[in-house]
This record gives structure tokens, sequence and C-alpha cells, in this order.
């Protein structure tokens, strides 16, 4: 299985995450297309550590996985917060940042 | 023509700083406290620093008249760059000592006079403030005068010159909301301005060639090395200063500017636009003799201009109605024999003439602001609390006056004194001045001797016209029949003046070459004139027809009222409206020079400057305005509009670097 | 046999991956992205990754999934209604992503080295006993900092949605009395 394919499959994946975040307007739903981009640079990472057979790679995978739990765990609390306050998660009605 | 420096001879030398420190003294003192004080403060400052100026001169002549040498008195230091040195230095040499003579001595009488004729004056005008500005505005002339004769050389004259043409422009305006239309004087003291600008510039060019060639400006330089410079160097140069002359002195085709000088109040008309301004230009010609010595084409172009001017100008003095005017055009025509003079090298007898008209035409100016004054003061008079008088009559029309003979009795005689010596009658001082100029005529061409006798004949006649149709027959007016003579402090310079113009003949008189032989040391090329008796009977024989004529025409019947038709124009018919117009020749410039010239400027300030460039700045301001309000629909606070620039910005990047 | 097994994997992985972007219920896109996780473990165990794909499993599909679920839930935000606002940002999004794909995809597949095939997935050179050697003797300090991280989120989570009221104890007493 050639490195490569792997690689593209990580694009892939890369890409229609990048996708969901830019055509989704459900706040909830962009942070989960921001979780599919984790993971498709886990896959990354897991494809090279394989390749080069050391184990450095998987042990990034597990700390982006920690860090990734975190962030995920703050960012749904900012999401909680403003929904009490705008009733509505809809990030086209977060628009006050306008000049 | 060498020059002494002034630590080498007499010591009484180095007071000459003082012909200009004294008058600067009292502009100061006037500008800084004249107007806390009296009026007699104000004007015994101003007539003591006018005076004591006149002594100085007068101790300068008095060392002169023992040894000639002209000296230089250093005073400072003024421009030193590169090839150009330029000091400030005092000539005191016997050509500039005369100047300096009739300066500050007319001056100071014309001061005196002047304050107790602005006492009156700013009464009349209603503004009792100006008395002070008006007199360190007259010290202000007398420091630039000063500077203008004392100078050793062309730069530092060209700073007084200028210095009184500045001087001309604020006491022509001195009455600036006045005059038609509240604009009047103000535009005659810009046209004064604008038309001396145009003479500046030559004199300028002259400047300019003069260091070009001589590498100098200094008197001496210049003269001693005349003679050997390239014709067509000096064609340039003294063409040039002519056109300076014209402007200065009122000649063809600058002279436009100093009938409407008449504008401002009599002292000045007297003092700058008679005695004293307008010879500056006879003055730099005769400065300048070994210049114009040196090409004798232009002295021919010199001498048509005079010529032609003196004439002009005394046809146009026949047909004027104001008494001012008439002596406007009459300086004109004078200052024309005065130019044919110096043209024809004859240096002398135009200083002579020069010396002789200051007095008896300053002594005219002044007589006659007695008689406005008169006529003001009898106005003045009969307007008591009567709602029902329309409007006040013209004080300097000569239509409104007349028999001012019984009220006004100093005047008179003073005014007749200056008037025939106006004409040249002998033994008054003009008959002597005049004379000579006629003679050096005659002695070149008898075609110019007949132009000046035909100017000498008219300037016969129109003075006689004045004369009867100020003070003989009834008064035609009111005001005129109320006219008082004005008092000691006015008619006291008049009789002065009225003696100088009785006496002053003997400077040059025949067989007593005073004057010649003082100015010998300073022009050198000066050609002496001899008196011719022919010419002398010629010339009385047509003065005193002219003066006859002027008796039958205006003398005889006494003209009833004031809208009388003046006989002269049923004898001219459509001439006289010529002669009254001046030819028209304000209306030609205007048409020729003015109206263009304010075309072009409203062209260039509405369509050029309002339109485009206003256009450009302020659609440069709008297209940043627009611009901005595009570039900030950026800024729409949606964040899915950050993320896809970010995302956009990240894959441009990594492209670039892919195909690096 | 290889080949096999990975499109297939990879074709799922893919088919999730739309699912959840196109889902108009956010509880469907949930769903597909936990599928998408369990795929792409499966993925790791052919990668001689084992401890990460449990590790995957457990954290990711196991509790961020649910904790994601558990938000929908409270807010019930499964449905909204669609309000396309912005008017050319679906094309330029597209085409940038397109201009991704394109770019990155030429840097693979015109790079040597990436050709190459990996290793059988039984090699035993990251097995759990390996891992935890080189993660508490080489990669102690980021372990710890981990530690630190989570600690961080946790607190700030709690902080974030306290909100302004405080328990009160005194109405504890009150009830007592």
């Amino acid at each position: 299985m050639p490195l490569s394919f792997y690689l593209g499959l990580s694009l892939i994946m890369f890409v229609l995450g990048a996708l969901g975040v830019l055509l989704r307007h459900n706040a909830i739903v962009i942070f989960m297309s921001l979780e599919l981009m984790f993971n498709a640079a886990n896959l990354a990472f897991i494809a090279f550590s394989a390749y080069h057979q050391v184990v450095t790679g998987q042990l990034f995978v597990f700390f982006v996985m920690a860090v990734a739990a975190s962030e995920v765990a703050v960012g749904l609390a900012l999401i909680v917060v403003i929904f009490r306050t705008k009733r509505t998660i809809n990030i086209d009605q977060l628009n006050t940042l306008k000049g | 023509m060498s020059i002494n420096d002034a630590a080498a001879t007499n010591p009484i030398y180095q007071l000459v700083p003082w012909i200009i420190l004294l008058p600067a003294i009292g502009v100061l003192f006037n500008m800084l406290l004249g107007n806390f004080l009296s009026e007699l403060i104000v004007g015994l400052v101003a007539c003591l620093a006018s005076a004591s100026s006149f002594v100085v001169s007068v101790l300068m002549a008095n060392a002169l008249a023992n040894d000639p040498q002209a000296v230089r008195v250093h005073l400072m230091d003024w421009i030193s760059v590169g090839n150009l040195n330029v000091d400030w230095n005092f000539r005191v040499d016997t050509l500039s000592v005369l100047m300096m003579l009739v300066v500050s001595g007319v001056g100071t009488l014309i001061h005196i006079y002047a304050t107790g004729y602005m006492h009156h004056d700013v009464r009349h005008q209603g503004d009792r403030r100006r008395y002070t500005r008006f007199f360190v505005f007259f010290n202000l002339f007398i420091v630039a005068m000063m500077v203008l004769v004392s100078a050793d050389n062309y730069l530092m004259l060209f700073v007084g010159w200028e210095g009184v043409g500045l001087c001309s422009y604020l006491l022509i305006g001195f009455w600036f909301e006045k005059g038609e239309q509240g604009l009047g004087n103000a535009k005659a003291a810009k046209k004064a301005f604008v038309v001396n600008r145009v003479g500046d510039f030559g004199l300028l060019l002259a400047l300019f060639f003069i260091f070009w060639w001589f590498g100098s400006f200094d008197f001496d330089v210049v003269m001693n090395n005349a003679a050997d410079a390239d014709p067509i160097v000096l064609t340039a140069i003294t063409l040039f200063m002519l056109l300076g002359v014209t402007g200065k002195s009122a000649q063809l085709p600058l002279h436009v500017w100093l009938p409407d000088a008449m504008a401002g109040p009599t002292p000045v008309s007297a003092l700058i636009h008679a005695a004293t301004m307008v010879t500056a230009g006879v003055y730099l010609i005769a400065r300048s003799a070994a210049l114009y010595m040196s090409i004798p084409q232009v002295q021919s172009i010199v001498i048509v201009i005079g010529a032609a001017t003196a004439l002009f100008a005394a046809m146009i003095a026949v047909g004027q109605n104001d008494i001012k005017k008439v002596l406007a055009y009459s300086t004109i025509s004078q200052l024309g024999f005065m130019i044919v003079a110096v043209g024809l090298g004859a240096f002398s007898a135009g200083m002579f003439h020069l010396v002789t008209h200051a007095f008896f035409k300053a002594l005219l100016f002044l007589a006659a602001g007695s008689v406005i004054l008169g006529m003001k003061s009898g106005s003045a008079h009969d307007h008591q609390p009567e709602a029902n008088h329309s409007d006040t009559i013209d004080p300097q029309d000569m239509r409104n006056m007349g028999g001012l003979r019984k009220q006004m009795p100093v005047t008179f005689w003073v005014y007749l004194i200056g008037g025939l010596s106006l004409a040249g009658i002998p033994p008054l001082a003009g008959f002597f001045s005049k004379d000579e100029i006629l003679s050096a005529a005659g002695s070149r061409s008898t075609l110019l001797l007949g132009v000046l006798l035909a100017a000498t004949f008219l300037t016969a006649f129109y003075i006689a016209r004045q004369v009867l149709l100020v003070f003989f027959g009834t008064p035609r007016s009111e005001d005129a029949s109320q006219a008082k003579e004005s008092s000691l402090i006015i008619t006291f310079p008049l009789i002065i003046l009225a003696i100088l113009s009785v006496v002053a003949g003997i400077l040059n008189s025949p067989g007593n070459h005073t004057l010649d032989d003082w100015l010998e040391s300073s022009i050198p090329q000066n050609l002496t004139v001899e008196f011719m008796l022919p010419i002398a009977i010629i010339s009385l024989f047509i003065i005193l027809t002219g003066l006859l004529l002027g008796w039958t025409m205006y003398g005889r019947k006494s003209e009833p009222s004031s809208s009388t038709v003046d006989p002269l124009s049923g004898m001219l018919g459509s001439l006289y409206g010529g002669l009254k117009h001046a030819w028209w020749v304000d209306e030609l410039y205007h048409a020729v020079f003015v109206r263009p010239y304010q075309i072009l400027a409203r062209f260039l300030a509405q369509t050029i400057d309002l339109a485009l460039l206003d256009g450009i700045i302020n659609g440069l301001a709008q297209f940043i305005g627009k611009s901005s309000r595009f570039f900030a629909r950026l800024q729409n606070g949606y964040v899915r509009t950050y993320v896809l620039t970010l995302f956009v910005g990240m894959t441009l990047i990594v492209t670039y670097l892919v195909f690096q | 046999m290889q080949i096999i097994l990975f499109s297939f994997l990879a074709i799922l992985i893919i088919v999730s991956a739309f699912g959840m972007l196109f889902s108009k219920n956010a509880i469907y896109s949930a769903i597909f992205l936990v599928m998408n996780f369990v795929i792409v473990a499966i993925l790791y165990l052919t990668l001689g990754a084992p401890f990460i794909a449990f590790t995957q499993i457990t954290v990711y599909a196991g509790a961020i999934m649910v904790l994601f679920l558990f938000i929908i839930m409270l807010l019930g935000a499964e449905r909204l209604p669609e309000a396309e606002v912005l008017r050319f940002h679906r094309i330029f999004a597209i085409l940038g992503a397109l201009l991704f794909i394109g770019a990155t995809g030429f840097l693979l597949f015109w790079l040597s080295g990436s050709w190459d095939a990996l290793p059988s997935p039984t090699s035993e050179f990251a097995s759990p006993e390996v891992i935890g050697i080189t993660l508490f003797s080489e990669y102690l300090l980021p372990f710890l900092i981990i530690a630190f991280i989570l600690l961080a989120a946790a607190v700030g989570a709690i902080l974030l949605t306290r909100g302004n009221n405080t328990p009160q104890i005194e109405s504890i007493q009150n009830d007592e009395e």
C-alpha cells in the first residue's frame, strides 16, 4: 500500500472537514467538522509512523487527541454560554463584529 | 572721475547717514507713540525729522563747496555672494547733494504745510485718527527718497526707487475707503503701483545687464567703463533704463498713473508727484550720463519721448476741469521738458529745470490745496442745519470756483507767481530754466524746438485758463462765495515757495553759471548751454500770446453758472472731447491689456483652479472614500467569511510553495 | 488483498464524511462522524497502531461525540432553518477546496518516496508496551503538560458555564430550621 494512498485519504478527509467548517452554519456541526480535520491529521501521523517504523508519530497522535478533547470541552462550553444570550447557535447571527 | 573714501577727507561727511536715520527715527516715533500724542507733537516731530535732514544736507553742500571731490561714506556691508559685492554706501557728490537739498528742503516746507492741511482734511473726511498715519508715511517717503539720491550703486538706488513707489502707493490710497464707489482711491493707488512696476521691470533688466557686463553695480565702475562698452549692451541697458524712467517720471507710454494719483491728499501730490519722486527718473538719467552719452541713438529716443510727452500732456491739460488734474498733466509736460534736456546731454539744464519746477509746481499744488480747503470750508459754512441741501459739489472742479481772489488774496498772489513762473515769464525762475532747455533744443534741431515751443504756448494757455477760472470773475457756486483764506501754517510755506520761485533763476542765469560749475564734478559729460537771445525772445512772444489768448477766452466775460459750456469746446468741437478724455489712452490700455488679463485670470481661476485642480483633489478624496467603503464590506462580521479568507489564503500559500 | 481492504475502508470513510457534511439534522451528522471515527480506528489497526486505535474509539467516539450529543440535545439544535446569506461563499469555498486538493495532490504524487509500500502491519514497533515505555521516559514532560491542559479545560468549562448564580448555603440552613 503506497504511502501516498494514505496521505491522499488524509487530504480528502481534511478538505471535507474544511468544507464543513466553511459551509455549515450550525455551530456544533462546525465543531464536528473540526474534529474531522483533526482526524485527518492523525491519520497522516500514523501513516508516517508506520512508514518509518518509529513510535513517535503515534505518541503525537495521543497528545493530539488529548488536546482535542480539552478543546472540545471548552468550545462547547462557549457555545452553551452564547446560546444563553442569543438563543441561537447559527453562526450567521453572531455578526456583531461587523465594521 | 575718482572718488575719495570718507576717511581721507573732511570728517563732516560722516554725518551723511543721518539724512536717512533722522526721518527714520521720525517714522518709528510716530508709528509707536503717535496715536497717544496730540496732533501738534506728531506734526512737530515729522517736520523736525525732515528739517534736520535738510540741515545735514546743507552741511554736506557746504563741505562740497570747499572741495567738490565726490566722497563715499561706507555704512555697512550688505550683499557678498560670489562675484556680487554690494555695500550700503552713501555718495556725497554735487549731483546727489543737489537732489538731497531739493528733497529735504521742499519736503520740509510741505511737511509744515501738511500739518495744517491734514488737520482740516481729516475733519472733512471724518476720520481724525488718520493724522498720525499720514506723517508716518510722509517721513517714510523722505527716507526712501534719500536712499535713492544718496546711493552709491545702482542696487541701492533701486531699493530707494522701490521704496518711493511703495510710499506713493500708501499715500495715494490714503483715504482708501473713499473715492468713487468706495474703491476709487484704492484703484488709483493700485494703478500707480502696477504701472510703476512695468517701469521697474525695465529698470531691473537694465541692472541685470549692467552687472553682466560691468561686473559691478557701483556708479564709478560703470561710468568709468561706459565708453568702452559694447554698443548693443549699452543700447539694452539704456533702453530698459528708459522704460523705468518713463514709469517713474510718467512719460509716454506709462504716464497714465499720474492723473489718477491726484486721488491722494494735496500735500502728497505736491511732494511726491511734483517735486521729488517723479524727478527720480531725470536724476537716474543724469546719474547715468556716461552711459547715455556713449550711445547717441538711444539719446534720440529719449528726446523723442520727452518732446512727445511734453506736447501730448500740455494738450490734455487744456481740456481738464479738475484743478489738480490740470497741474498733474502740467507736471507730466514739464517732466517731458526735463527728459528732453537730459536726452540732449544738457544735464545741468535738466537739473536746473528740475529745481525750479520743484519750487513752482509744489507751490501751485499747495496753493491749489489751499483753494480746495477754502471751497470745503465754504461748503461747511453754508451747510448749517439745512436738511434740504441735496448733494455736495466737487470742491476741486474749477467750474464751481471763480472770483476767489477777493476771498483768498494770499493764495491768489502766490498762485499767480507760481503760474507765471511755470509759463516762463522773466525774471521768474521758470523763464531761465525753460529757456536753457529751449536753447539746447534749438541748437540741435528746429523741429524739436518747434514742438517744445508749441508745448510752451499750451503751457501758458492752460495756466492762464486755470488762474482766470479759479480766481477771476464771479463765484459760480455757494461754496466759492463762502470760501475763506487758509490759516498761516498753510500760507507760510506758500510764501516761502513763492519767493524761491522768483529768485531761483539766479542759479544758472545767463552769465552766472553757478549750477553748471556745481555739477561739473559729478557729470563731466555735461553740455553747457549758452543763452541764445533769439530763442528767448521768440519764446517770450509765444508765452505772451498764450496768456493773451487765455485772457480773451476766459477772462473778459464772467461766467455766471458752472454749467456754461467751456468756450474751448465751441472752438475745437470734437477735438475738445479728445483733450478732456486724455485721448482715451486709459481706455485703450484697459481694452488691450487689462481686459485680456482679467479674462485670463478668470479662466485660470475658475476653469483650471476651481474645476480642474480642485476637481482632481476632491475627486481623489472621494475616490478614497468610495474605495474604503468598498473595502469596509469585507468586515461583515460573519465568522464564516473570515474562515474562508483564512482557508483560501492558506491554499494559495501552499500552492505557491508546492509549485516553486 | 490489502488494497481491497484499504479501498473498502477508504470508501466508507469518505461516505461517512460526506454524510456528516450534508445532513440537515445535527444528530445524523454526529452519528455519521462516530461511524467515521470507528472506521478510521480500524484503519489504524491495519497500520500497526493498536493502542491508538482503541484510544480513538474510547476517547473520540466514546467521550467527545457523547459530549457533542449531550450539547445538541441540551440546546435543541438538531434542526436549523436554512438561510444562506453570503452570496459567493459556496463557490469560493468549493473552488478553494479544489485548488487545495489539486496542489497538495500534485505534491504527493510527484514526490519520490511516496510510492513506497508500507511494511506489514504485524510488526511490533508500536505495541502498548513500547508506547508506555516511550511515553514515560522520553515524552514525560509533554505528558505532564497534557495533564495540566486537561485540568485547565475542565476548570474552564465549569467557569464558563457557571454564570452568576452561585449556590446559596444559607438556604440549606433555613430549611433545617
